[in-house]
């Protein structure tokens, strides 16, 4: 049979090229990618109810934080950090401290500063605490570069995860804070699971924002640069540490209000809240989410907290190895989708 | 910054004695040398001669471990690599080092764009800039491949790029090491063309190159380097047909 030119050359061109097709491809899986999540956190709240949901929301909402604003530093930067939970944990001990009064002190057995002040004046200065952190960790860690910048961050977890156990005076150790306060704007208490769900989007929304307005700057940019050859845009005239360092200090701050949500939401916090293993599972949700992808680290966090909650529901996992069996799952997604998709469910770059 | 602006020396770049070593390998030995203002100077010599060790050492690539750098008039001991453009200075790399992840138009933008760190959080693109991004795509051919990621492109389209990110600059001086590597014979008439104009547009180039009717054909000047060390330099046929150049070339 004699081979109809005419007709393949009008077949569509993605059929044709096999770059069109390959790019077909991948606009497919991040259209599914998207539904699944999407679809698989809508059936969720339908199915276990608005109560959970609400619970599970400022779950995510808070994971959200920390990655959209880790990935800030992974995605952009090209700074592969597993020390961003230290952050974090500077934040949320600045809220369990600052907001702590006297009258709950009065229960305890080990006496910390009591400052009593409102959510609302804490937040910023768990920012500002995290920020300062940032910069004297940044400094030092400026001179390290891949493979040595990922030990140094690990180093900075351990570090900061023993603060936190040791540092007794300021911290209670291994005993943690209770009673921290709900924030409260005049006689409105945010004591209700509703209420602060909804702050923790707002402040979800306004990290995404700020995410937004730095990657899309001139200034972001550069990061994209830095990320793809370091001496390279030196050479262009640029000084990459204030670059590094700049987008650091971001990153942390944001880090820093995640913490401060975070403590005010469970009201008590320990040391353990604040392991290297949980960093370890952030980085996990950002490149779960894809590099580079402000949206991609929000579906990441939806991802992985579907994926940890709707574990529970196993009918023949025995409680106790929920836990264990979660992070089992996790790492063998993370290593399904570093052989199959490198760059995350809607992401475009490739560690 | 010891920025001069004088603009009064008849050399553009010097070197007083700079020495690269690599463990045991001299790479750069004390060598001395100047590149006058202006035209197209080429910089020739057999592999492992040191050529790119120079280059990387006047664009501050890589640290020197002695003698002096002079740029526009200005004496560095130590060449940081982002001050260069405020010397007038700019390069490119043997090894094509794009910003491979990001879009050839972004590529180009990223030097066209604000340096100080709070201005740049602040800024976006604007039509001045954008116009001159797209000037220069023009100009080395690649506006149709704007959208393309860097590492999509072919090795010689890849160069083009390259030597538009430089271009964009818009320094006096432009290092371009082996500009003609690698690349096929229409490629080469292109860069060729683009080199021409930049010399008419009264920049001083420097370029890396092993193939000797190129260098005839672009230079005006020529530095042959042996082991480090300067061999001879001078105008090109003098040199090329001096008899310890011939010995460097044939006689190794």
């Amino acid at each position: 049979m004699p081979v109809d030119m005419q007709r393949i050359r009008e077949l569509p061109a993605l059929v044709r090229n096999p770059r069109e097709m390959a790019r077909h491809a991948r606009s497919n899986v991040e259209l599914w990618a998207n539904i699944l999540v999407i679809g698989g956190a809508i059936a969720f709240m339908l199915w276990q109810g608005a109560g959970f949901a609400v619970i599970v929301g400022t779950v995510f909402a808070i994971w959200a934080i920390l990655s959209v604003s880790l990935n800030l530093v992974v995605g952009f930067t090209g700074l592969l950090s597993v020390g961003h939970i230290g952050f974090f944990g500077v934040g949320a001990y600045t809220m369990a401290i600052l907001t702590s009064s006297p009258e709950y002190e009065q229960l305890r057995t080990e006496a910390i500063p009591t400052f009593g002040w409102p959510f609302f004046a804490a937040l910023p200065v768990c920012a500002l605490l995290a920020g300062l952190a940032a910069i004297i960790v940044g400094i030092v860690f400026n001179r390290f570069r891949d493979d040595i910048f990922v030990l140094v961050s690990f180093g900075f977890a351990i570090i900061s995860f023993n603060v936190f156990l040791n540092w007794r005076a300021v911290t209670r150790g291994a005993f943690g804070i209770h009673e921290i306060a709900r924030p409260e704007i005049g006689d409105w208490r945010f004591d209700g699971d509703v209420e602060f769900l909804l702050l923790c989007l707002a402040f979800l929304a306004v990290v995404m924002l700020i995410s937004w307005f730095v990657v899309s700057s001139s200034f972001g940019r550069v990061l994209t640069a830095i990320r793809e050859d370091e001496q390279a845009i030196e050479v262009f005239g640029y000084q990459a540490t204030h670059y590094k360092l700049a987008v650091w200090v971001i990153s942390a701050m944001m880090a820093g209000i995640a913490g401060g949500l975070f403590s005010s939401w469970t009201t008590f916090i320990d040391p353990n809240s604040f392991i290297l293993l949980e960093s370890v599972l952030l980085v996990a949700i950002v490149i779960l989410g894809g590099l580079a992808t402000i949206w991609g680290s929000l579906l990441g966090a939806m991802a992985f907290v579907l994926l940890e909650e709707g574990m529970r529901f196993i009918p023949f996992l025995p409680t106790e190895y929920i836990g264990q069996a979660r992070q089992v799952v996790l790492g063998i997604l993370l290593v399904l989708l570093m052989l199959f998709r490198p760059q995350g469910l809607v992401g475009r770059y490739r560690l | 910054m010891t920025s001069s602006r004088s603009g009064q020396t008849d050399y553009v770049l010097q070197t007083e004695a700079i020495s690269k070593h690599f463990g045991a390998v001299r790479a750069v030995d004390e060598l001395t040398l100047a590149i006058p203002r202006q035209g197209t100077t080429s910089i020739v010599g057999p592999n492992g001669s040191g050529k790119s060790t120079l280059v990387n050492l006047l664009s501050g690539v890589l640290p020197l471990d002695g003698g002096m750098v002079i740029i526009d008039g200005a004496g560095l001991r130590v060449v940081k690599a982002h001050e260069t453009p405020d010397h007038g200075l700019t390069r490119t790399f043997q090894e094509v080092r794009l910003f491979d992840q990001i879009t050839v138009w972004d590529n180009i933008m990223v030097v066209l764009t604000e340096r100080r760190l709070f201005p740049a959080l602040f800024e976006r693109a604007r039509p001045a800039t954008r116009q001159k991004a797209r000037d220069i795509l023009e100009q080395v051919g690649m506006w149709d491949k704007r959208d393309s990621l860097a590492q999509d492109l072919s090795y010689g389209q890849r160069k083009l790029v390259e030597i538009g990110r430089a271009l964009a600059m818009n320094v006096n001086t432009y290092l371009m090491d082996e500009p003609f590597a690698g690349l096929f014979p229409q490629m080469i008439e292109r860069v060729k063309a683009i080199m021409k104009q930049m010399r008419t547009d009264g920049h001083t180039i420097v370029f890396i190159s092993h193939n000797m009717e190129i260098v005839r054909e672009l230079s005006d000047r020529i530095i042959v380097l042996d082991s480090g060390a300067l061999l001879a330099a001078g105008e090109v046929e003098p040199v090329l047909n001096s008899e310890e150049v011939i010995e460097a070339y044939l006689g190794a």
